[in-house]
């Protein structure tokens, strides 16, 4: 193999997740049509497009959210390193272990800092005082949230502002030390300091997950991602990566939406 | 007269009639509480709490039915409270969508409005009657019938409070259905189920009718459930349609007694819900 090609094969990024003819309904009108696009591993890939084009939902299908709701569902094939997450037979609750979300509206649990993030770790494992303590400081570092909290670990999460309690919520995901981690518009509900903040985090742990970001904010998905999903309508309009979408698109509905002609 | 003369003259007119009808049944409340309490405090005294109920004409007290009614609540409520804590976190958690949810919650409607004479004779049918005497567990299961559909309904309630984006997020996390409904949903819903079963006492705490046909009343102390047991409502029908002087006096002292732990009950769960808004 010749540098060249080595070169070629460092750059080109593993696909993670793997979407494929995938269609979604609620009940009978269909909000996905026919989406076939890859999660690339390592890489921030984000979904753009105006309000009901389906690009939440596509989010809530990669961790089979849509489950907890009857009348939903959704056909075709999402393999998550070649495993069809669709399936029936699938465990859900450890599929949801490898992928973790974070939500438009910061959702702490109604229990201390502390019990927030050692919530998710007990799921999965019994660890003595010492090494919770040390998984709890270590995933509020993560999220850059440690400095804040660090005194008052055991109050009220509730009582943190928007922007920490979204951080706490990024904090608790990555406690349980999923592959994947799915943001749903995680700035909307922020100021905008509090927006750069989460933005920084998501780019700091873009090293070690394959990261997906639901946004209206298209100057959010050209600083954060490096792929980048149009979407209108329940179809996917063009995929690539985040320079080129912007730069060039491809179809015309891309340049319109990006440009500000509609949406 | 212009347009908005006549509505400012609307407005006044409706504004007093609110505060007439308002004035109306605040004052009976106010005129049975001041009665209540006049009549009730001038009974007072410690033998209240540690005198038997007497025969017409000698000194007593009124322990035998507090302590009746505070054992056949306890067993009542205890037996009521999980029951109906489990049909409502079913109905909110689990079956939110399904049929069976919504005949339940008809039902329940039913139950909660049903007339307690109803649940007494009931009772009196299915537990009485077999055993072939009255019996303080038969009083309490009456009142667990009535506890029931009081705690169903505001666990219901409660939990369709909290946000469903808590439990997607448990979800996300990989916590099974179970977990997040007990580790999260409870713990949101706290001060709302605990107000939920306060509340169930109060209305229990004051039941006559379905005593009446279960654990009758026992002029004397026992602790054996299976036997008839004195309890505060009871006492009070009872000595207040007598003829004699000092059971009336203890009859409106027992009144005062219940209005009071009720009161009292009832504000416990406003500030707990109270507590809860605050909290957000």
């Amino acid at each position: 193999m010749n540098a060249a090609a080595q070169i070629a094969q460092v750059k080109a990024p593993l696909t993670k997740v793997s979407m494929r003819n995938l269609d979604f309904f609620y009940g009978e009108s269909r909000s996905l049509k026919d989406v076939t696009m890859p999660l690339y591993a390592n890489k921030v890939t984000s979904f753009i497009g105006p309000s009901g084009c389906g690009k939440s939902t596509l989010l809530r299908v990669l961790n089979r959210m849509y489950d907890l709701y009857p009348g939903q569902r959704a056909e075709g094939e999402v393999l998550l390193d070649g495993e069809n997450i669709l399936d029936p037979a699938i465990d859900i609750n450890a599929l949801r272990s490898r992928i973790g979300m974070v939500f438009q509206k910061p959702t702490p649990f109604p229990m201390s800092i502390y019990e927030n993030i050692a919530f998710g770790i007990r799921l999965y494992e019994k660890l003595p005082r010492a090494d919770m303590d040390a998984r709890v400081e270590g995933a509020l570092r993560g999220a850059a949230l440690w400095d804040e909290v660090k005194d008052k670990l055991h109050t009220s999460g509730l009582g943190l502002s928007g922007g920490q309690q979204q951080r706490l919520c990024i904090a608790r995901s990555v406690a349980v030390q999923p592959e994947i981690i799915l943001f749903d518009e995680p700035c909307s509900a922020l100021d905008p300091i509090s927006t750069a903040k989460v933005e920084e985090l998501i780019d700091e742990l873009a090293s070690r997950y394959t990261i997906a970001i639901v946004t209206h904010n298209m100057q959010q998905a050209v600083r954060v991602s490096d792929y980048t999903a149009f979407m209108y309508l329940g179809e996917l309009v063009e995929f690539g990566e985040t320079d080129d979408v912007f730069n060039k698109p491809q179809a015309k509905r891309t340049l319109d939406y990006i440009t500000g002609r509609f949406g | 007269m212009s347009l908005y003369a006549s509505r400012r003259g609307a407005n006044s007119v409706a504004t007093t009639l609110c505060w007439v009808a308002a004035v109306f049944g605040l004052s009976w409340l106010a005129l049975i509480l001041g009665s209540l309490v006049y009549e009730g405090v001038r009974g007072l005294s410690p033998a209240v709490f540690t005198e038997m109920t007497p025969p017409p004409g000698s000194k007593g007290g009124l322990l035998n039915a507090i302590a009746g009614s505070l054992v056949m609540t306890i067993i009542g409520v205890a037996i009521g409270t999980p029951l109906g804590m489990l049909a409502g976190t079913y109905m909110a958690e689990y079956g939110r969508y399904t049929k069976l949810t919504m005949i339940v919650r008809f039902i329940n409607d039913i139950l909660l409005s049903a007339p307690s004479i109803v649940i007494g004779l009931f009772v009196y049918t299915i537990l009485v009657h077999p055993m072939g005497h009255f019996s303080a567990i038969s009083g309490a299961v009456a009142l667990a019938l009535l506890v029931v559909p009081v705690v169903v309904r505001t666990t219901e309630d409660m939990l369709l409070l909290v946000p469903g984006s808590m439990r997607e997020a448990a979800s996300a996390l990989g916590a099974p259905r179970a977990h997040v409904v007990a580790k999260v949903a409870y713990r949101a819903a706290k001060a709302g189920l605990i107000t939920g079963v306060l509340l169930a006492v109060a209305r229990v705490s004051g039941e006559t009718a379905p005593l009446l046909f279960t654990a009758l009343n026992n002029q004397f102390w026992s602790s054996d459930l299976t036997a008839p047991m004195a309890s505060l409502p009871v006492v009070i029908f009872q000595f207040a349609l007598s003829p004699y002087k000092d059971w009336q006096q203890l009859a409106w002292t027992g009144a005062l007694l219940i209005t009071v732990a009720v009161l009292a009950l009832s504000i416990a769960a406003r500030a707990l819900s109270a507590g809860r808004r605050n909290s957000k």
